[in-house]
Order: C-alpha cells, then sequence, then structure tokens
C-alpha cells in the first residue's frame, strides 16, 4: 500500500547523506573530478538485457540514462582526466527486493590504469565502509569449477543446461549459453559465496565483454571485466576499456540482432560515443557502483527500499 | 483466461503451471547487473497443496486459472460424490473424492466449508478451522479426573478418531482445530 511516510528510517536516511559526502572526500583527496552528465539524452544503450524509459520531448524522445557511461566517455576523449559521477540513473523494469528503477549509481574512470588497478581502489572505497578488512579475487572460471565442477568458457549450453538440473535449477523453459551463466550465477553461486567476505570476480567469457577490451589469458580470450560482491550482492561492475570505435560498433551490431531476434525494439548506436572513440579515449579503467546497494549492506538491511527516501511503490 | 507476465506474479495470484492450476506464493526478481533478468517463484498447486519453486525468465507469462474460493454448505453423500449448496443462490456443487480428500474427516451436514471452484467444479474442500463434533466411541469417562494429564482415543460422527483427555464420555461435543486435528475443548456437557 502506497504511503506518504518514508521508505526508509530517518536514522538510515543520515546515513544515506553521510555516505554520499563520504565517497565525495574520497575522490576529492584522490584528485578525481566530479561530473554531472545529462541524465535524459538522446540515444539509448542497445544492450538487449538494459532497458531504458523514453520520455517525450516534443520533436523526439530522449531516454533516462541507464548509467553515465558514454556522456563521461565523451569527457575522457576531451582530455578530462580522472572522473567521477554521483547522481540518478534508470532501468524500465528492474524492481525487486534489490532493484528500484531510480537508482543511485557511483560511476569513475581512471585514466592510464587496468582494471587490475581499479579493482584495488574499489576495494579501498569498499572496505572503509563494509564491515570487511580483506578481499580475494576469483577468475570466473575458477568460481564455475569450484561450485559446478565446470569451465564456462568450454562448456556448451546444453552442459550448462544441465548442470542447472543437477544444481537442483527448476527452470521454465530453454535458454542462450550466456542467460545460463547468469542463471547458475545468481541461482548456485551467489548464494554460496554470502560468508566469502568482499569477492571480485574477473575474467569474464569474452562474450560477456559489453565495453570491456578482451585480453588473452593463457591461450584463451577472456573480457577484461570485473564484478564486486558483498555477501553474495552483485555490487559494482567495472571494465578495462575498450577504446577501439570499430570493435565497439560490432559489438552494438551484435547487440541489436539479439534484439531482433527476441522481438525487442532496436537501439541506434550513439553516434557521438562513437566519435568520441573516433577521436582517441585514453587507455582507461572504469567502474558503476551501485549505491544505494552499498548503503544496504553498510547498513545490514535486505531490502533497497529500507534505505529510500521513497522507493518505487511510494515515488 | 488472460495471460499475465512475471512483473504481475503477485501473493495470491492463481495461474496455469503445466496444466495444473496454482496459486502465486512468493515473486523474487533477480537480475545481474549486464545480464538476463529472472524471476524465482514460489507456487502451491491448488490440487495437490505441494509448494514448488520456478523460475522463469522475466517477461515471460502464465495463462490465468479460472479459480474461484467460495463458501457453501456441506448437504450429503451418495458414496460417490459430496454434496454442497450456495446458501444464496441454492446452487448444488458436487466434489468427488479428490476434492473431498482429508475434509472427509470433518464434514458436517449444515456446516460451511471453504470449497475451491477450477473451472466451475470443486478442486479442494477446506474445512473451517475449528468444528464441533459429537463423541460416538470412546472408553468410559474418569469423572473427577479433569486435573491431570493423559489422554484416549476417541471416535466422532464422521468417523475421525482423535486424542482426547480422559475425562471425556460418548455423547460430549468437542470442538476440533482441523489444521493439527486436535481436541482444544469441550463444547457442551451432555
Amino acid at each position: 500500500m502506497p504511503t506518504w511516510e518514508p521508505s526508509a528510517q530517518i536514522a538510515d536516511l543520515r546515513s544515506r547523506g553521510s555516505l554520499l559526502s563520504e565517497i565525495r572526500g574520497f575522490f576529492e583527496a584522490r584528485g578525481v573530478l566530479e561530473v554531472d552528465t545529462p541524465i535524459l539524452a538522446s540515444h539509448a544503450i542497445t544492450d538487449p538485457n538494459i532497458e531504458l524509459f523514453a520520455v517525450p520531448t516534443g520533436d523526439s524522445e530522449r531516454f533516462l540514462q541507464s548509467s553515465p557511461e558514454y556522456a563521461m566517455k565523451r569527457l575522457l576523449a576531451s582530455g578530462s582526466g580522472d572522473i567521477y559521477q554521483l547522481g540518478k540513473v534508470f532501468r524500465y523494469g528492474e524492481h525487486g527486493k534489490k532493484h528500484n528503477p531510480e537508482f543511485v549509481m557511483l560511476e569513475w574512470y581512471r585514466v592510464g590504469w587496468t582494471h587490475y588497478q581499479l579493482i584495488r581502489e574499489v576495494a579501498e572505497l569498499l572496505t572503509n565502509h563494509l564491515p570487511v578488512s580483506s578481499w580475494q579475487v576469483w577468475p570466473l572460471a575458477a568460481l564455475f569449477e569450484h561450485f559446478l565442477g565446470l569451465d564456462p568458457r568450454e562448456a556448451s549450453a546444453e552442459q550448462l543446461h544441465d548442470a542447472s538440473i543437477t544444481a537442483g535449477i527448476n527452470f521454465n523453459g530453454a535458454l542462450e549459453k550466456l542467460d545460463y551463466i547468469d542463471l547458475l550465477m545468481t541461482h548456485i553461486i551467489e548464494p554460496q559465496i554470502t560468508d566469502w567476505g568482499l569477492v571480485f570476480v574477473t575474467d569474464f567469457l569474452a562474450e560477456q565483454s559489453a565495453l570491456s577490451r578482451v585480453i588473452d589469458r593463457m591461450g584463451m580470450p577472456v573480457a577484461a571485466r570485473f564484478e564486486a560482491y558483498f555477501q553474495g550482492v552483485e555490487l559494482a561492475n567495472g571494465y578495462w576499456e575498450e577504446c577501439c570505435p570499430v570493435t565497439l560498433s560490432e559489438r552494438f551490431n551484435e547487440d541489436n540482432k539479439k534484439r531482433l531476434a527476441r522481438g525487442q525494439v532496436l537501439r541506434v548506436p550513439d553516434p557521438q560515443l562513437l566519435h568520441a572513440l573516433e577521436s582517441g579515449l585514453p587507455d582507461c579503467a572504469g567502474v558503476a557502483l551501485g549505491f544505494d546497494r552499498l548503503l544496504m549492506l553498510t547498513l545490514g538491511r535486505d531490502r533497497m527500499s529500507q534505505v529510500l527516501p521513497f522507493d518505487w511503490m511510494n515515488a | 483466461m488472460p495471460n499475465f507476465s512475471t512483473n504481475e506474479f503477485k501473493p495470491g495470484l492463481k495461474v496455469m503451471l503445466d496444466n495444473e492450476p496454482c496459486s502465486i506464493l512468493e515473486n523474487e526478481y533477480v537480475k545481474p547487473g549486464k545480464g538476463q533478468a529472472f524471476n524465482r517463484v514460489k507456487l502451491r498447486n491448488l490440487r495437490s497443496g505441494r509448494v514448488l519453486e520456478k523460475t522463469f525468465k522475466s517477461g515471460d507469462s502464465l495463462e490465468g486459472a479460472d479459480v474461484l474460493d467460495i463458501d457453501l454448505e456441506y448437504s450429503y453423500t451418495d458414496g460417490e460424490f459430496w454434496y454442497f449448496m450456495d446458501p444464496n443462490t441454492f446452487e448444488q456443487h458436487s466434489a468427488d473424492q479428490a476434492a473431498i480428500s482429508d475434509a472427509q474427516k470433518w464434514l458436517k451436514e449444515q456446516e460451511r466449508y471453504e470449497v475451491t471452484l477450477f473451472n466451475g467444479a470443486p478442486l479442494v474442500v477446506t474445512p473451517p478451522n475449528f468444528i464441533e463434533l459429537e463423541i460416538t466411541e470412546t472408553d468410559p469417562g474418569l469423572k473427577g479426573d479433569t486435573a491431570q494429564g493423559g489422554s484416549k482415543p476417541a471416535t466422532l460422527t464422521t468417523g475421525a478418531v482423535v486424542r482426547v483427555p480422559l475425562f471425556l464420555s460418548e455423547g460430549e461435543i468437542i470442538r476440533i482445530d482441523t489444521r493439527s486435528g486436535e481436541y482444544v475443548s469441550r463444547a457442551s456437557k451432555s
């Protein structure tokens, strides 16, 4: 039932305010510049797993951004140096215990860094707030080997399907390979790493590279990408950024092929991002971190609504 | 019946799953930031009462189940069917053995039962939480033994056997919790 009262306790909203200012302090001390790029922009991302809210603006529709990534990369290509943004982002239909369609994302970029250097900085930020002092790094393949006894890089969709049944997942229908990886990650692995403290998962499948570069790992191509988990909750997603506009253009086209196959609306790849990459994106690593989830885990809350002034149902 | 998408799966919604009518108990949305969204759903099979967990791709849908809960009065049985009447419309519904199931032990004429209709036919009959029934057979009561513990079996008019305190005797009416099948109290003196 909707109510006029806040979803969160006032004491938790004080913690929310403090965390926002502590994060700004963290970056100020490190000489990273705060930016506030547009939330309502002309293009939507092509990722078939992320849908945006389209807003009519008179002449054409615009999109509430799901991350400030594209605009921040345009700044990086213009010589901004290290930058961060702490602000609202939007994802259509993402509503649940740990999801709110409108949420606060902390995203930052470090010029000249690899994702390994960035993992250290993410860990420093997180251990400042979470009740944990150390952290561990697991390649995705090692995690799957440990819990499911298979190598996700080599496994077929059928093998992953069988593994999901053996693991006790009762799934309705058939999936593509990458979706099985997500199914196993969310249903089997995440619930089993809840007492592992702070965990960084790296070396995702090349097909999961999104906007990260693909690097060689002992003869196998892997995505130079990481995700941070605390108590089994995904907190951050980082890349050693792919700078080549041709490579990214190809990936955007692949995204649209998937969209077409799934009957989703196609998205025009953002030409301004591609122009920026053509003019030269400096080597950099970037990461997006869910602020509301960090606050939830810091305060020991298990629903996102408990840390929001007004959650989706009461907004 | 209309179809319902995963984002409409609210507790209490009745849907068809593998040709079985089910009631949604819980629906949890899970999604990796960059990955496929799923809904982990807990459902109760309304026919068997069993609870199962099923995962759906977000956006998938299920057909709604034509299921309705109504209060009906038990009339009689002919051995094959059990007949219930709607006290407002006097419409009669016949339930088979599968629908009666465990409720058979607690059937009393003119008592109201919650009957779940599936496609218009009784699927499940649920007795009231408490029901008063007469003891037809038990060992003689021990007068003045009300303080002490101990119990004995007693057969009721419906044929159900429950454990009752030693002081109760045949002809007495007792109150039973139908969910646990346990004696609650004496309803009246014979």
